[in-house]
């Protein structure tokens, strides 16, 4: 019982915000990528990555989409083994690990979806309780006052009896972001957490991201295309293009940034070293003209 | 050219049906070994059991009224060209609970509750559910799959009864209220012709395999889905036309084997 009451004090994000934990620029790496090579189907997708992701830090991977940045993020996860090199974390090798080891090891994560994933068939109190429910043996009292911690934490205490078909975009996206960090995770993973918000909730699921990282000490790695709102949250930047680190920085250095990709990626420009059009025949011959 | 090319796509989709249904021999396979931990969460066999088993109820019993009402009809014509109209309660009864209630009620079962579960989990896979679910260390096949696979395990034989039991009802209501036949003899002779190891245990021996059969096909097909709205209705499609078929073959398998010289 002295396990539970223990686990109850330190849930609650609330607990947690009133000692926010400050993260050290000499932090060191939670998570290691060294040179990742992955190939699907004889295509590179992944060609020499090496990052460091430094714990208490929040880190965007930016490129273009199907630039391998998910890729990236399931080698993370461990759902994919690389080619060539490894992505360690917390000290372990991911993709070493057996079903055990790999299980124990994400329960110390939590991953928010593109579109939230929430369980269908369950309401928003019950996709919050879920992995308190497989992972511990939690009292069901502790576990309802828990999942309100949690749903108050993102401003949405009061849809706990809804379904997930009852909710808007953002407000699904919110509620799986409680059920992200319902065990207070070490390592947060957003896969496009911006995508499809509007500006509003744009903003909301923004500054959520970076104040529950900061409650709860832990270490996040967001995938975006999203520019301007993660440049405002995050510490540090990754660009990726083609399965390969194109630039990295912080914020500032990131919009400060001369390199063309950069420049175009950030200020949205539709032609440069990523072209407008797609690389095809001859337009004239297409359109069967003469002369 | 062209029929090298012809050969070459037989092979090719001969190669592709085998890789499959190795992928699910251990789909299923790996479904029993989860099984317990399945078990350990009842609440969900119980839940599925719900939308799998008592949702099918309406169809199972309207479909078995009207073809023991069928049964009953043409049982009677043809019985009665050789005036044995009395034998009509053990004609309705041995086609009931030796083939078609099995056969009838499990391709129901793949019809509606098969197709149900495919679409369920493709779309769970669609919307990547399935993913968080791995990404939050539980095993998908131990709580999702496997408590679907034992509420169909289970549901299946339970339907198919309730279909051959619905059908001699259908049968008595044709045959003994309708057309007249001597309703002590229509019991009489049920009773005496429908041997309890012989007709009902092989009949349920029958559904039960056919439970497991339906049930593996639908739960593969949904979680082998492409994540598409294609490649979900290709996936329900194709457990509809596979249990079908996987149904009328086995029949025939399990039939010679328990009813050969009898």
């Amino acid at each position: 019982m002295a396990r539970y009451v223990e686990n109850y004090r330190c849930a609650g994000l609330e607990c947690a915000l009133l000692i926010p934990w400050i993260p050290t620029l000499s932090s060191p790496a939670l998570v290691e990528i060294r040179d990742l090579n992955f190939t699907y189907d004889k295509r590179p997708v992944l060609q020499g990555i090496n990052m460091v992701f430094p714990k208490g830090k929040l880190v965007a991977i930016m490129g273009l989409s199907g630039c391998g940045k998910t890729t990236l993020l399931r080698h993370v996860g461990g759902a994919l083994k690389p080619t060539k090199g490894y992505v360690k974390v917390d000290g372990r090798v991911m993709h070493e690990l057996d079903q055990d080891g790999l299980y124990a090891m994400r329960r110390k994560m939590g991953m928010l979806f593109q579109f939230g994933a929430l369980f269908t068939d369950m309401s928003v109190y019950d996709n919050v309780a879920f992995q308190m429910r497989e992972h511990t043996d939690l009292p069901e009292e502790i576990i309802h006052d828990m999942v309100l911690m949690k749903l108050h934490a993102v401003g949405l205490r009061g849809t706990h009896s809804l379904m997930p078909s009852e909710l808007s975009g953002g407000m699904a996206r919110r509620v799986a972001l409680a059920r992200t960090v319902a065990l207070d995770p070490m390592l947060i993973m957003y896969d496009e957490p911006f995508a499809g918000l509007d500006p509003i909730s744009l903003t909301v699921v923004g500054d959520l991201i970076r104040r529950l990282n900061d409650a709860l000490g832990a270490t996040s790695i967001i995938v975006t295309h999203d520019v301007q709102e993660s440049l405002k949250i995050v510490d540090y930047v990754y660009f990726m293009a083609n399965g390969v680190i194109e630039a990295e920085g912080t914020p500032d250095e990131i919009r400060a940034s001369d390199k063309e990709f950069v420049h175009q990626f950030v200020h949205g420009e539709m032609d440069g070293p990523v072209p407008f059009h797609y690389p095809g025949g001859d337009y004239r011959q297409d359109l069967n003209l003469k002369g | 050219m062209p029929a090298v090319n012809a050969i070459k796509g037989i092979g090719h989709r001969t190669i592709n049906a085998v890789w499959r249904i190795g992928v699910a021999t251990r789909f299923f396979l790996l479904t029993l070994t989860h099984s317990g931990s399945g078990f350990r969460r009842f609440h969900l066999i119980i839940k599925e059991l719900f939308s799998t088993g008592v949702m099918s109820l309406i169809i199972i019993i309207v479909a078995g009224l009207f073809v023991g009402m069928v049964l009953g009809l043409q049982g009677y014509e043809t019985l009665k060209r050789y005036g044995s109209e009395s034998a009509l309660g053990s004609m309705v009864a041995l086609s009931l609970v030796r083939e078609l209630g099995p056969v009838v009620a499990a391709l129901l079962f793949a019809s509606r509750a098969g197709s149900a579960m495919t679409a369920e989990i493709g779309l769970m896979r669609a919307t990547e559910q399935i993913s968080a679910m791995e990404m939050m260390a539980v095993n998908p096949i131990a709580r999702i799959v496997a408590p679907r696979f034992w509420a169909g395990v289970i549901s299946m034989p339970l339907l198919a009864a309730l279909f051959s039991a619905v059908g001699v009802f259908g049968g008595y209501l044709v045959g003994v209220v309708q057309i007249g036949v001597d309703e002590g003899s229509f019991w009489s002779q049920m009773q005496a012709a429908v041997d309890f190891r012989e007709d009902i245990l092989n009949g349920v021996i029958k559904s039960f395999a056919f439970g497991i059969v339906v049930t593996v096909i639908a739960l593969f097909e949904g979680y082998d889905a492409p994540p598409t709205a294609e490649g979900v209705s290709g996936a329900t499609t194709r457990t509809v036309v596979t249990s079908s078929l996987a149904i009328l073959m086995l029949d025939f398998v399990l039939t010679a084997i328990m009813f050969r010289g009898t």
